[in-house]
């Protein structure tokens, strides 16, 4: 991925920015321009709003066969996570058996390693989550 | 809006095409239909071609271009124009020549779909078919295309009961119906046994739970219905030509036990053609992994919501069952080579309408449906054709 | 002179662990022995997706939580390893985005084996003391790496804490720090190796000894103090040996050592260690606890502090790392290489 690309999703990726509709008061992840539910209403009234990282696995699968930058960490869990805040994000689950993933459980982010461009080029850190204590 | 019809069809072989560029599809397909309709090349008005990803597979973009100047028609210097809907490409192609004369804008138009896939390695081709779901925030963490579907199955299996078992009937039953297709990209049966024990890909998905990398083309003319009955003996006539739209995103969706694009879409034809799903006798439905398969006859209203997989069981959408689904083989059987579906589809309606399906063929074909879908159901086109 | 001291603290270790006794099996070495003359059982392997930017980030992030300071009024940020992520491109301004100190902050990494954490501790103070900064982030965090097969495997291991320093609602006080600096090539690793290299005998006594106890002895003479005085003491732990032989040497009873030794059970974190086991110990301080801190950086040098504990941690939501070290998966030597990265 490009730099420039990489970096201008940092608040979005390191500390989970999103955007909160001032007109209905919904979440959403990644940051919107327009509110889909209030949609002409919402024209300039979203607002930078941090989610806390919290959220309710929705569903999830195992990948076995990894995309081109993830071959050598198969297999690894990624759920449909449903936050605290009401929208859904997606992310990989870590450090969990992958066996005691399930439908309900509920998770935190964390701080992780996403992607590397080969070992010269830059590397991508992005949230992930694991079981919330 | 005057009313529209198909008067010729033609499809390539699909598979792992070694000696074929996709130009040389693409030529070959449009030919191919361009002689069933019985017109000369001077008859048309406008194309529209199908491709998802032309431009990373083989580093060709400029699709429309491409088509006129293999097709020998770039002297004609015709309206010629490139769609893109990921899988749903070839579909929408459709639906945009069917508004071109529909609406009057032109008289004859060529509608095609092509994709080449096999010039890049497997892995390569994957990553390719990931830029069909949200790159920021699905891909790049790490998601890949089955592991979309394979969301959504867990979460059905979750919801409704639905089985592995339920799941790999539909391969079963599209690779039987497949054996019977020669231009399919295989034409071996299996057994439910085979899939469960095929590898893992995403959990719940085994391998051959998914459709394969296929190159292949496929192509129709279109005309209005007036005048399709100057031109063919069975003219078949579009009922009904809608397309949806929905968040490419699968965190954006409004549930993930359906995919609401089908839904619109089918809606959208339904009312079109005048038509409850009971008055759909078989159809040709986006199978790109089994669990679609069995949402699709869910929100096509085929049967309610979270009995797909009992449906299966029952023998429902078999060759000789009472709603045949997939009789060309579907994509998992007869291959996917994702520009092209959405145009095959609509070639294996007109062959079913026409009693030319040879030894697949059903009993009851007077109105048949096709659904083709965009990445994880970001987009939907649906049509519904008639034999006139 | 104004005091600087620890406003908050947190560390990290990661959850996976390889048994001594497992490495051995690869190697025909009985594991039993090599464990019982290291004094390490078992050490932390990092997740595939784990280093020293993720790592020190989820330090900082619980030393900034809780703290309970607005992350903004950090001033300075440095992160010291020796195996920061890039050779160049700093693993500190990772750290300041990730816990919102950016844009108005100072940051730079350090370099110096495994005392590069206790160094920018000292800058910190630094900057705090003269009034440059509000508060300052010193972070210790390695993902070591030894060759496979030597000796070091055995040892070395993953995992960071980090320090905000400032000079109100301090939890602890930094009396005195000290450093005993020489120049001696007991372990090194050139630009673009993997691995280190060292001096193996080398590194015992003219090394970690020679620094840690002359450092510590400074100390104690300059603040007019007995090994006795304190109530904990922490000292690099490359192994669970050396420490208690240099608390030995130093008049540190076993019980003083204890509770800030980590690394029978996580290995030796490097530029984590010192760090790690410090915050075992404030794990546990009560109010006027006295604690002693001598690092050991190869190469080489070592910091050593004294340190009085206030009435604040009673309040403080401690960061309980030996409850964060018991929940661990177990790994065998292969998954270990994978984790490693070694079959990317």
């Amino acid at each position: 991925m490009g730099v420039a690309r990489y970096w201008r999703e940092i608040p979005q990726r390191y500390n989970l920015m999103g955007t909160k509709c001032k007109s209905c008061g919904k979440v959403y992840f990644p940051p919107k321009a327009i509110c889909p539910s209030c949609r002409r209403k919402s024209v300039g009234k979203m607002e930078d709003y941090k989610l806390k990282g919290t959220g309710t696995i929705e569903t999830y699968t195992i990948i076995y066969a990894p995309p081109p930058y993830f071959e050598g960490e198969e297999p690894y869990a990624i759920a449909l996570i449903k936050m605290d805040e009401g929208c859904n994000m997606m992310g990989q689950i870590v450090d969990c058996e992958l066996g005691e993933i399930h439908i309900g459980m509920k998770v935190e982010s964390c701080f992780r390693r996403i992607e590397e461009d080969g070992s010269s080029g830059a590397i991508q850190y992005g949230y992930k989550f694991r079981k919330a204590e | 809006m005057r009313e529209v019809a198909v008067i010729g069809s033609g499809v390539t072989k699909f598979g792992e095409l070694w000696d074929k560029s996709l130009a040389g599809l693409v030529a070959e397909a449009g030919i191919s239909a361009i002689m069933d309709a019985g017109i000369d090349g001077t008859d048309i008005d406008a194309m529209y071609i199908g491709g998802m990803s032309a431009g990373r597979f083989v580093g060709q973009e400029h699709l429309g271009s491409l088509a006129a100047e293999v097709s020998g028609l770039s002297e004609l210097h015709i309206s010629s124009t490139r769609v893109e809907a990921a899988c749903a490409s070839g579909g929408l192609a459709l639906h945009s020549g069917y508004l071109a004369v529909a609406s009057g804008a032109y008289d004859m138009v060529v509608v095609g779909g092509a994709e080449k896939m096999t010039d890049v390695v497997g892995k390569e081709a994957t990553n390719i078919l990931a830029s069909a779901a949200d790159r920021e925030w699905e891909a790049f963490l790490g998601v890949t295309f089955p592991g979309l579907y394979a969301l959504m199955a867990r979460y059905h299996m979750h919801k409704y009961g639905t089985t592995s078992e339920q799941l790999a009937k539909v391969a079963v039953k599209n690779h039987y119906n497949g054996s019977f297709n020669p231009k399919a990209q295989y034409n071996r049966k299996i057994t439910v046994e085979d899939v469960l024990n095929s590898t893992m890909v995403a959990d719940p998905l085994h391998l051959l739970d998914c459709s394969p990398i296929t190159d292949g083309a496929a192509a129709v003319v279109i005309t209005s219905l007036d005048k399709a009955k100057e031109y063919a003996e069975e003219p078949i006539k579009i009922l009904a030509s809608a397309q949806a739209s929905d968040s490419i995103s699968l965190a954006g969706r409004s549930r993930l036990d359906a995919l609401p694009a089908t839904t619109a879409a089918a809606s959208k034809a339904y009312r079109q053609a005048g038509l409850e799903p009971s008055g759909i006798d078989f159809a040709e439905v986006h199978d790109c992994f089994t669990i679609a398969e069995i949402m699709a006859i869910e929100d096509l209203g085929f049967v309610n919501k979270g009995e797909g997989g009992k449906a299966m069981d029952e023998g429902l959408t078999e060759l000789d069952g009472k709603l045949p689904i997939n009789t060309s083989g579907g994509l998992k059987s007869k291959g996917h080579p994702v520009g092209a579906t959405g145009i095959a589809q609509i070639h294996e309606l007109i062959l079913q309408l026409k009693g030319k399906a040879d030894k697949r063929q059903i009993e009851k074909a007077e109105v048949g449906m096709a659904h083709n879908i965009g990445g994880s159901g970001g987009t939907a086109v649906i049509h519904i054709m008639e034999a006139i | 002179m104004e005091k600087a001291g620890i406003v908050g603290y947190g560390g990290y270790v990661p959850k996976y662990r390889i048994k001594a006794d497992e490495i051995a099996r690869v190697w025909g070495k009985n594991g039993k022995s090599v464990s019982a003359g290291l004094g390490v059982y078992e050490k932390s392997v990092p997740g595939i997706d784990e280093d020293t930017a993720t790592i020190s980030v989820e330090a900082a992030r619980r030393a900034v939580y809780s703290s309970g300071i607005d992350p903004k009024e950090i001033g300075a940020v440095y992160v010291g390893s020796e195996s920061h992520p890039y050779a160049v491109k700093p693993t500190a301004t990772i750290v300041g985005e990730a816990i919102g100190a950016t844009p108005d902050m100072t940051a730079a990494d350090y370099e110096f084996a495994c005392k590069a954490g206790t160094a920018a501790i000292q800058t910190c103070m630094g900057l705090v003391i003269s009034d440059m900064v509000k508060y300052g982030l010193a972070i210790g965090t390695d993902v070591s790496q030894a060759a496979p097969g030597d000796a070091l495997e055995y040892a070395a291991s993953a995992g960071g804490a980090a320090y905000i320093i400032g000079k109100d609602n301090m939890i602890a006080v930094i009396n005195e720090t000290v450093s005993y600096t020489t120049d001696t090539p007991d372990f090194w690793r050139r630009e673009g190796e993997p691995y280190p290299g060292h001096g193996e005998r080398f590194t015992g006594e003219p090394a970690y000894f020679r620094h840690v106890i002359s450092s510590t002895k400074k100390l104690m003479n300059k603040m007019g103090t007995e090994s006795p005085d304190y109530t904990y003491a922490v000292f690099h732990q490359p192994n669970g040996k050396f420490p208690m032989r240099a608390a030995k040497r130093l008049g540190f009873s076993k019980e003083q050592m204890e509770e800030g030794l980590l690394s029978p059970i996580i290995g030796n974190t490097y530029s984590g260690s010192t760090p790690l086991g410090l915050s075992a110990i404030l794990d546990v301080a009560q109010p006027g606890d006295r604690i002693l801190v001598t690092s050991y950086g190869s190469g080489a040098g070592s910091d050593s502090f004294d340190i009085t504990v206030t009435d604040k941690i009673e309040n403080y939501p401690r960061n309980n790392i030996r409850k964060m070290i018991e929940d661990k998966v177990y790994l065998d030597y292969a998954f270990y290489m994978k984790h490693r990265g070694e079959f990317k």
